[in-house]
């Protein structure tokens, strides 16, 4: 029942947040992003589990390693831009949030242009000329 | 997971107490103390969650960049 712990400490973390809010914000904000901190590092062992599966997957498909590595940075990109943000968002800065997140955009958009090409030169190869 | 939720604790904990040292030292006149004493809680609490922070994105490169 791993969802009872998470909720848990969510609910003591906001309680204990609003105490502290009254007199100095920061900590309050300081608290907020710990317990995001708190939840995440339970969580990636949870993600760790299941890309180990899907590489065993990938390898019996025998699926380029190269395809699944870009997915999975991808990924990480992600959690990581959308950690960022929401933190940043807390404490007030939408705009600086908003720059992560294009941030994150942009370099998936990087890592996922490879790929891309290898589409589009099978087509052309499918393509009868 | 034990240790973390205790961090948290910690956390709180200092801020509470931050902000009474606070309290005491201006009414007492000492501003300046006060405004000491404050720093350094944030500087301390904020060592903490850089740590912490550090920890995330460490196992976040183990778990999804360099497998």
């Amino acid at each position: 029942m791993d969802i009872i712990q998470i909720v848990g400490l969510g609910i003591v973390a906001t309680i204990l947040s609003l105490v502290v809010k009254e007199q100095k914000p920061m900590f309050s904000f300081i608290l907020a992003t710990f317990t995001g901190v708190v939840i995440f590092l339970f969580l990636i062992g949870k993600i760790s589990d299941v890309i180990r599966v899907l590489e065993g997957i990938a390898m019996q498909a025998h699926v380029n390693i190269v395809y699944l590595d870009t997915i999975l940075k991808i990924i990480g990109i992600a959690y990581i831009a959308e950690f960022g943000a929401q933190v940043t968002r807390d404490a007030g800065q939408g705009a600086i949030a908003s720059k992560i997140e294009l941030a994150g955009k942009i370099l998936i958009m990087v890592l996922a242009i490879p790929i891309l090409s290898v589409i589009v030169e099978t087509i052309v190869q499918l393509l009868p000329s | 997971m034990a240790y973390d939720v205790n961090a948290i604790f910690q956390i709180a904990g200092i801020g509470i107490i931050i902000a009474m040292i606070h309290t005491v030292l201006k009414q007492s006149g000492k501003d300046d103390w006060a405004q000491w004493v404050t720093l350094i809680g944030f500087i301390v609490v904020l060592f903490m969650v850089a740590s912490f922070i550090n920890d995330l994105f460490q196992e976040i490169k183990r778990v999804f960049l360099f497998q």
